[in-house]
């Protein structure tokens, strides 16, 4: 169920085994991982730099993916409901500034931070991204419970990170998930996830991948004091020294460009009163459009 | 690997998705400009009724793996199936219809193959020996290229309705590989226990090829009537915008946009919807857009291909009345 204990954990076993003695009931042994993107805000205008290769980041709002704060949400939710969770740690790979969306991850309740930064990870395919979170996830001395991740983020449009996850380090993983409940043995679950025109019901154990949809939670604001707290709290940084990503992997893809989406033609206004707009609008989707 | 091009053929319950066939015109299409040909797979159960189906829309041989777990779509046992169906077909790419299940299902397939993937693409295009993939970031704001290329399998999910399906050839004798798959524990973790229905047997926006959606100028669920009817006409989906959704006048599993479902019909019908940056980015790529609103500098005309400025509660009962005629 994930990697032995590696050098760090055996490191805090004298003090830890000091007072898990008396404090047996209330240390959780569950550790959630949320994984946290950096995107540009939904509002923002996105414009491509002039190599066609980037986007212009000059006063680009950034945020956390709206559907990555569902992940996060959940996580804090189940450790503030329950005694066996341990910690949440929320992961983001980016550059510089992506810290601060592991600050804002922080201030909704996570424990600590795992930052993944170098421009080696810097990329546009979803495989590779997950390849370098899948690795993070190996990395952790003691092993990770739950992965939990928005369906998709809303800059690569794509929705294939918390499969790839999950296949990299061999969990079952459970896409558009509205519903999740832990039993009692901290282990078995029952999930529930969208699918067109319905909802399935899911029974599994863990370790386990989750994308969350949209109305499972809603995620809280962190607070200016639980940002201010959240300097405080601990952020590793990892690089490619760190962590053993195939760089063979992101071969297969290569990226061309950016570009603006090609300009729609200019609207047709339907003329006249409401009763002849109206069979004009059937005219022309059936002769013009032929849609219908 | 050769230069053949598989389309994974997406059914349920023995109905084939129909942008399943649009995917084999493409196959068709790219594939003989590098030598190879479009191949199917199929997976289900008792899927066999369903190969000339495949075969007509243009299929040169079909893969099947016919298994009682793979009645209903489960990621892990239909990646398993379908790399096993690789394995044997060993196709240079794996084009498969963008749905929810594709998604799901191709990146599962991709990390498992160490494959090159693209998800929801627009144009897919050979350059040289490459293939060329377009597809839309920050929610449909750009376009972005990729290139496809080297020894490792290529997995590309394509948008609905981009490419168009040919028409049907009966009679076609194509060959049918059986494959078989054993399904390991691993495959089998996650438990299905039951299906919820959620809209009682309406058209979710997802599967639907015309779409009508009402904005928070509806003022109530009561009111939504009107669109539910244009909608019923025309056998479409009733969709909303997320204004219309946070007031409570229709549930969130029928919202279009960056944080509810995107779509792409044939065509979509907006009633009174602005045309939030966020709406559009959910349905922007809608073949035939019909914009219904009072404000002339709603953004929404911006995108529409018809624009009708005109009171909803006036015009939309009078095109139900004009589809109806029309249908006779």
């Amino acid at each position: 169920m994930g990697p032995a204990p590696g050098p760090a954990a055996r490191g805090r076993e004298p003090s830890y085994l000091g007072y898990v003695w008396f404090q047996l009931e209330e240390v959780g042994t569950l550790r959630i991982l949320a994984i946290v993107k950096q995107v540009p805000d939904s509002n923002a205008a996105v414009k491509v730099t002039a190599d066609g290769k980037g986007i212009d980041q000059t006063g680009l709002k950034l945020v956390v993916d709206p559907f990555d704060e569902f992940g996060i949400e959940l996580a804090v939710q189940l450790k503030e409901k329950r005694k066996d969770v341990a910690e949440v740690v929320a992961l983001t790979v980016g550059g510089d500034k992506a810290a601060e969306a592991l600050r804002v991850a922080l201030a909704m309740g996570a424990d600590r931070g795992i930052h993944a930064n170098d421009p080696a990870f810097e990329t546009k395919d979803e495989l590779f991204y997950a390849a370098v979170i899948a690795a993070a996830v190996k990395k952790e001395s003691a092993p990770i419970d739950l992965i939990v991740t928005g369906k998709y983020n809303i800059d690569l449009d794509a929705g294939a990170v918390g499969a790839a996850v999950a296949e990299y380090v061999d969990w079952p993983h459970i896409a558009a998930v509205t519903g999740f409940e832990l039993a009692a043995d901290g282990k078995s679950f029952v999930a529930r996830r969208r699918i067109e025109g319905a909802e399935e019901v899911v029974e599994g154990a863990l370790p386990v991948v989750l994308t969350i949809e949209k109305g499972m939670v809603e995620p809280r604001y962190p607070s200016l004091p639980n940002l201010m707290k959240a300097k405080k709290k601990p952020v590793a940084l990892l690089t490619s020294k760190d962590l053993a990503v195939d760089a063979g992997l992101a071969a297969g893809l290569q990226f061309l460009s950016l570009f603006p989406p090609p300009p729609r033609p200019a609207c047709k206004m339907v003329p006249g009163e409401p009763d002849q707009m109206a069979k004009e609008l059937v005219r022309l989707l059936r002769e013009e459009a032929k849609v219908v | 690997m050769n230069s053949n091009i598989l389309v994974f053929i997406e059914q349920r319950e023995g109905k084939i998705l129909p942008a399943s066939f649009q995917l084999l015109a493409l196959a068709g299409e790219l594939a003989a400009k590098t030598g190879g040909q479009a191949e199917a797979c199929l997976l289900g159960q008792n899927v066999s009724g369903l190969t000339p189906a495949v075969a007509s829309y243009g299929a040169k041989k079909i893969y099947t793996v016919d298994n009682a777990e793979l009645r209903y779509y489960r990621t892990q046992p239909y990646t398993t199936a379908l790399a096993a169906v690789i394995g044997a077909a060993d196709p240079r790419a794996v084009l498969i219809p963008t749905t929810a299940l594709g998604r799901d299902l191709a990146g599962r397939l991709a990390a498992r193959r160490q494959a090159a993937l693209v998800i929801d693409c627009t144009e897919l295009v050979v350059e040289g020996k490459d293939l060329v993939a377009t597809t839309n970031v920050y929610a449909g704001k750009l376009g972005a290229k990729f290139k496809l290329s080297g020894d490792r399998l290529q997995v590309i999910t394509i948008r609905s309705n981009a490419y168009s399906a040919a028409e049907p050839q009966a009679g076609a004798s194509t060959p049918v590989q059986a494959v078989s798959v054993t399904l390991g524990p691993g495959d089998l973790r996650l438990k299905f226990k039951e299906l919820l229905s959620t809209t009682s047997g309406i058209k979710d926006v997802t599967e639907a090829d015309i779409i009508v959606a009402g904005g928070r100028a509806l003022k109530s669920e009561a009111n939504f009537k009107i669109i539910y009817e244009l909608a019923g006409v025309l056998d479409g989906a009733v969709g909303a915008s997320r204004a219309a959704c946070d007031a409570g006048y229709q549930p969130h599993t029928r919202q279009v946009g960056l944080t509810g479902k995107t779509v792409t019909p044939r065509l979509y019908i907006a009633c009174g919807i602005d045309g939030a940056i966020q709406h559009l980015a959910g349905m922007r790529g809608s073949k035939v857009i019909v914009a219904v609103n009072i404000k002339p500098d709603a953004p929404i005309f911006q995108v529409a291909t018809y624009g009708c400025l005109c009171d909803l509660f006036t015009l939309v009962p009078l095109l139900t009345n004009e589809f109806m005629r029309m249908k006779g």
